[in-house]
This record gives C-alpha cells, structure tokens and sequence, in this order.
C-alpha cells in the first residue's frame, strides 16, 4: 500500500514537470522562429528575480493568485467550473471598500468588517450561479461567465460619482473613496518593500483548505459528490446541498483576492484595479492539481513569470513571451496530466496483472504437486 | 475520467481569457549612472502603435532624443495589471537614472504619488491628472473639452444627413470630456444635428482603448443609422472606426495625434476630416527640455487652445478647402479663448 502511494506521489509529480518542460521548450520553439535568442529570455528574467522590490513584488501576488486559485480548486473538487471568480473578487472588492471607506471602527472590527463584506459579496455573486444551477440545471460555467461580464457592468455603474464612487479634484479617475486607517492591514516591511499582511493569510487559508478537504465529514461529501454526485446521493449526501456550499464557499474565498491589494496598498477600488486575475487562478489551480501545496509553486511560477518578465523589453525581447509561456503552460498540463493519468492506469493494470498471474502460478504449482 | 475531460475542455478554451494575466513592464539595470541625461516614459493602456495618445507621447521623447542628445526609454503596461506594477515600473525607471520619468495617462497618479518622495532629485510628469501634487510632480493637463468643441463645430458644418457620431474608447470622466466638448460645439452650431454617442467598453475592460474591431463595428452602426461623420476619442480602437468611415466614403475625425499624417493610417488619409490634436508631445518635450536646462518644471501645467495645446489639425487639404468651415471654426476658437464661450468638462 505504501509503494503505491509513493508511485502516486511520482506520477502526480510527472504530469506539472512534464508539462512545464514541454511549454519551456514549446517556447523557445517560438523563440527560434521568431529569429530570437531562445534561451537568453529567461536569463534575463532569472536575473532580474534577484531584485528584492520583484521579490517582493512576486510573493505578493503569489498571495493574491493562491487565493484566487484556491476558490477555483474549491469548485474542481467538487467538479464545478467556477469561472467566475474573476466577477465575484471585483464586485467584492469594490463593494468591500465602499463600505471600509463610509465607517470608522476601531482597527481589527474595522478589518474583519471588510473581510466579511468581501466574503459575503463574492458567495452571494456565485450563489447566484449555484441557485440556478440547483433550481433550473444552468451549466455554472455558462451563468458564471455571464456573471462576470454583468459584474463589470454594474461596477461602472455603480462607481459613477452620482452613485457610490468619488472622483478626486483634478484627477480622472473614479474611486470608492480611501479606506480610514484603521481599516488598513500592515504589512511586513523587508528589504526592497513591503509583504501585504493579508498575503500571509491567504497562505494560512491554504491549511484550512487542506484540513476542511481531507480531515472533515464535509470535505469528504464534498469530494465523494465531485466523484459521482449519483453515488454520493445513494450514501446519503444532498448532491443539491453540497453543490449550493461549495458555490458559496467558492464565492467567499474569491472575494477575498482582491484584499491583499485593497487592505495593504491601494486603499481604495479605481479603474486601475487589477482585473482577470480570476482567469488566471483557472491555470493556477489547473497545474497545482488542486492540492494546496501545489498550487502555492503554481502561483509562485505564474508570479515570477509575470514580474520578471518586466524588463524583457528593455532588452529587446518582447515580454508577451511570458504570456505565450502561460498559455503553453496551461494547454501542456492538460495534455500532460491525461498522458500521465493513462500512463499510471496501464501501469496499474500491468501490474495487477502480474501479480494475479503470479498467483495463478502458484496455484498450478501446488495442483501439480 | 469524465472531470478530466471536462476541465480539458473548458480549460483549454478558458487558456485564452487566462492570457489576459498581469505582467509589467519596466527595466531593471544598474543605478546610478547619471552621466548621460536619459528621459524615460510608461505608456498607458494600447501601448506605442496606437497611432494616437501613446504615439504621441512617443513623438514628443523622439523629438528631444533627436534635438536633445537624450536617451529615451519607454516601458509598456499590460492589460489588467494593478497599482504596484505601476509602481514598480517607474521605480526601476527612476532607479536607472532617467529624469524626468513621465507615467502617461491618469493611471499613472496613485503609483507617481508613492514613487515621486523616494526620488527627490527626479522629475516626474503625470498626464491627465492634477489630483496627486508635489515638488517634483509636473502635472501635464489639457482642455481636450476645447478642441472636441472645434471639432463639434466642424462636424455640424459638414454633415449633410444631419447625423453625427461620437464614439468614446472606455466610459471614463476623461473621454467624457471629450464627448462633452463635441456635443456643445456640434449643438451651438446647429441645434437640428443629431449626435449619436457611444462607448466601446466600461472600466476595468480598457479594451475600448485598444481593440480596433471595436471601434470599426461601432462605426458601421451609427453610420447604418446615417450618421456621415464620425469622432472617434478612442485611441488604438480609433483606428477601427476611421477604416470604417473611410471605407463608407464618410468623414472621420482623429484624435490625440494628427491622425491624418499617420503611416498606419496612409489607406484612410483623404477621409480624416481633420483630427481634435491633444499637443502630448511638445508637453513631453517641454518637460524633458526643462529638466536638461535645470529649471525643471513642476505644478499644474495646463494645454489649452490659447497656447495650441490643444486643436484642430488642417492637414488634409480637403478640410481647408471647405473655407466656410474653417471660417466656423476659427471664429469658435477665437470665441473660447476670449472667453466668450464656456466649454462643459462633463456632458
């Protein structure tokens, strides 16, 4: 039982490795052919890893993509397509800070206050998704994509100075007002910048996912229903239920990623508040196989490929290598993980094969005798 | 079996919306070389190639490369990214000796007003905004409400159909300027011109800066509905809607750029009217000028039509020809600046 285990853990390893080789190479492919240096890109970007501000930079929105990518893997163990997430952290986001910046409470209440708001937001954003899921059988991934677009409609309607935004004297953009202090979480400040506090929560929340999916009753439902919703329902478990809380649970942790960024930088929901990183978190969750570790080396990865392919165009390369590298990744881990899967199963057969061939043996042998 | 397929499926198809992750841009190399005056400029959404606001910020970095002995760097934003990337690209800009460093568009004005104190000694321009100030800030700002009235103007002159298009890149207050400007100017000429007006995207989908069939289809509906001339304030997108006009034999008018003298838009020329020109460039080499005289310049620096910062191009021969309408339009101009008309800054 043991070495099958270990045979697992190998092949789990195989399928992100063999697909990150494939995009390096894949990408140095287009390199080649776009007449480039195929592998001075990625010295350049190695080195310019080695600065403590992109350090620091990397690590921070690895905290924002983990939190991302663990909403999404939420749904995947329950096999539900959250691609909303992207909707549900913006509207959360904005509406967070506009209820941050209209009170003053002493710090933590003021902190929890806008966390719950965020929560709160993006569980009632995908729930929608969920009810009609449960009630009318909608595809989560079709209302959820519509959800998303709906979303950024009735943020810029609701960012309107005439509604709940502000516009600054002389500037032209639209905000949600500033955050009062106290609202604010502090951060580590290390050589080169500052690590959101809220960054480490999101690492804290990856241990919780974990204990709640392997340790509880609950993740045991949840993942059993995301195997077969029909065998889950024979054994006792509401597939409706489960499907409705884990929408829920999706929601409330996509809320969350905009937070590091709101509650440790910019204070405030502007036009200039980063947007897709939802999708992203799709592509996180893909390659880290929806295990909490693997998912922190997956954020880590997509973070430094985008940081540190920054300065690419100073140095005449374009640095849309990194997203062609991105999309390869994403499309290599599919191809891969099947490959892998099918691999394994073989493998299994094989093996099982063998062993009940070797018994049949035996039996023949002690027959003769 | 059956998840794995599913995800493959849909994950493949999601890899595309995935492309649109953050990335920034900026350089990295060694400080403090200061020996050879550098000037450097981030570029705001759509990036060099808009044939439009970036291009023309570039125009101006190109002029004080040329007239200057400077060297010029230019770093590209990517779509969707945050406040810290911002910050980060003109920390390393500034980090590599450039001065001034100038961030191009409003988006700029959170990250210039966290980097601006940590490099005293360096000049920073901010396009578009005067909300974040500071010894070392010049705020570069125009009166794009006075052109768009020119060109208002001219519009209502030559519609023949009584029909106007505007069509805006992303529903911002800025572009609302814009829009605000050319309905005033189109209104006071002639009240019976009906102005159609739409937006390409809402924020935070800056795409309607960036994505010409967007604004070509835009164009194509108002022209199907009979408008005959088209204003498009759109940057990249722009682009779109002149093919559109040029393509219906109607007139287009350019923004930002003279777009009549653009090489991407050789095919189309004879059909851009005239182009509302948002002077980016001669305020990006006016800044770098005064840092290389050691009189940098800071605080509010305003381009309106009275200093040419803003204006109608006359470029196309064919829109000088039209005696009337220039006559229309000169007098409009000579109007705003004594004063005598008030131009809105939000419709």
């Amino acid at each position: 039982m043991r070495k099958f285990d270990k045979d697992r853990l190998l092949l789990g390893l195989a399928g992100p490795a063999l697909a990150l080789v494939v995009a390096f190479l894949l990408t140095s492919v287009v390199l080649l052919v776009s007449d480039r240096d195929p592998f001075e890109p990625y010295r350049i970007m190695v080195e310019n890893a080695e600065f403590t501000d992109v350090q620091v930079l990397i690590l921070n929105q690895t905290g924002t993509y983990y939190l991302a990518a663990l909403a999404v893997a939420i749904g995947f163990r329950m096999n539900l397509f959250n691609i909303g997430v992207d909707g549900q952290y913006r509207l959360a986001a904005m509406l967070a800070a506009v209820v941050g910046a209209s009170v003053e409470l002493p710090g933590p209440l003021h902190v929890l206050l806008i966390v719950f708001v965020a929560m709160f937001v993006g569980a009632f954003w995908a729930g929608i998704a969920g009810i009609l899921k449960t009630t009318r059988g909608v595809s989560e991934v079709v209302s959820t994509i519509m959800l998303n677009a709906i979303a950024t409609s009735l943020i810029a309607w609701m960012i309107l100075p005439a509604n709940l935004g502000v516009q600054a004297e002389g500037s032209n953009d639209l905000t949600t007002g500033a955050i009062p202090e106290s609202g604010w979480v502090p951060g580590l400040d290390v050589e080169g910048g500052t690590i959101y506090g809220f960054t480490f929560v999101a690492f804290a929340l990856g241990v919780v996912y974990w204990f709640v999916l392997n340790r509880t009753r609950f993740g045991f439902d949840l993942r059993a229903t995301g195997a077969s919703d029909s065998a889950a329902q024979a054994s006792g478990v509401d597939a409706r239920k489960m499907v409705l809380t884990a929408m829920l649970i999706s929601g409330a942790v996509a809320g969350l990623t905009g937070l590091p960024l709101l509650l440790g930088q910019t204070h405030t929901y502007s036009f200039s508040f980063p947007a897709g990183i939802g999708f992203t978190g799709i592509t996180i969750a893909l390659l880290g196989r929806n295990n909490p570790i693997g998912i922190f080396f997956a954020a880590l990865l997509v973070a430094f490929l985008d940081k540190a392919s920054a300065s690419l165009d100073q140095f005449g390369y374009e640095k849309e290598i990194a997203t062609i590298m991105q999309g390869l990744i994403v499309i290599s881990v599919v191809v891969s993980y099947e490959l892998v899967r099918q691999y394994g199963l073989r493998r299994q057969q094989q093996k099982v094969g063998e062993e009940l061939a070797a018994q049949a043996r035996t039996n023949k042998q002690e027959a003769v005798r | 079996m059956r998840r794995i397929t599913r995800i493959a499926t849909v994950g493949v198809a999601s890899a595309a919306l995935a492309l649109s992750a953050t990335a920034c841009g900026g350089k990295s190399s060694s400080s403090g070389d200061n020996k050879d005056p550098k000037a450097a400029i981030a570029y705001d959404i759509g990036g060099r190639g808009d044939q439009s606001f970036n291009d023309a910020a570039f125009a101006g970095l190109e002029k004080a490369e040329k007239d200057l002995d400077i060297k010029g760097t230019e770093a590209e934003p990517s779509e969707g990214e945050g406040d810290p990337d911002k910050v980060q690209r003109l920390t390393e800009l500034a980090r590599a000796g450039n001065n001034p460093v100038i961030g191009v568009g409003f988006a700029y004005a959170p990250a210039i007003a966290e980097v601006a104190p940590k490099f005293p000694k360096t000049t920073f321009g901010l396009i578009d905004d005067t909300s974040k100030t500071g010894k070392n800030i010049a705020n570069l700002v125009f009166s794009e409400e006075q052109g768009s009235y020119l060109a208002g103007v001219a519009a209502a002159k030559v519609t023949k159909s009584k029909t106007v298009g505007f069509i805006g890149g992303v529903e911002t207050p800025l572009i609302k300027k814009f829009e605000a400007g050319f309905v005033q100017g189109v209104k006071d000429t002639n009240k019976s011109v009906n102005v159609k007006v739409q937006y390409l995207t809402q924020p935070p989908d800056f795409g309607g800066f960036a994505k010409p069939d967007l604004g070509k289809a835009a164009a194509e509906g108002q022209i199907d509905a009979g408008a005959d001339v088209i204003y498009a304030a759109a940057g990249l997108a722009g682009s779109g809607s002149i093919e559109a006009a040029a393509k219906a034999k109607k007139w287009a008018i350019g923004v930002d750029s003279d777009q009549y003298n653009q090489k991407g838009l050789a095919a189309y020329k004879e059909y851009i009217l005239t182009s509302v020109t948002k002077d980016v460039s001669d305020s990006v080499y006016n800044l770098i000028k005064s840092v290389k005289d050691g009189k940098p310049q800071s605080g509010e620096i305003r381009y309106g039509l009275d200093k040419d910062g803003v204006g109608l191009a006359t470029s196309n021969p064919a829109f000088t020809k039209l005696t009337d309408v220039t006559a229309a339009v000169d007098k409009a101009k000579a109007d705003i600046i004594a004063g005598k008309i008030k131009v809105k800054t939000a419709p």
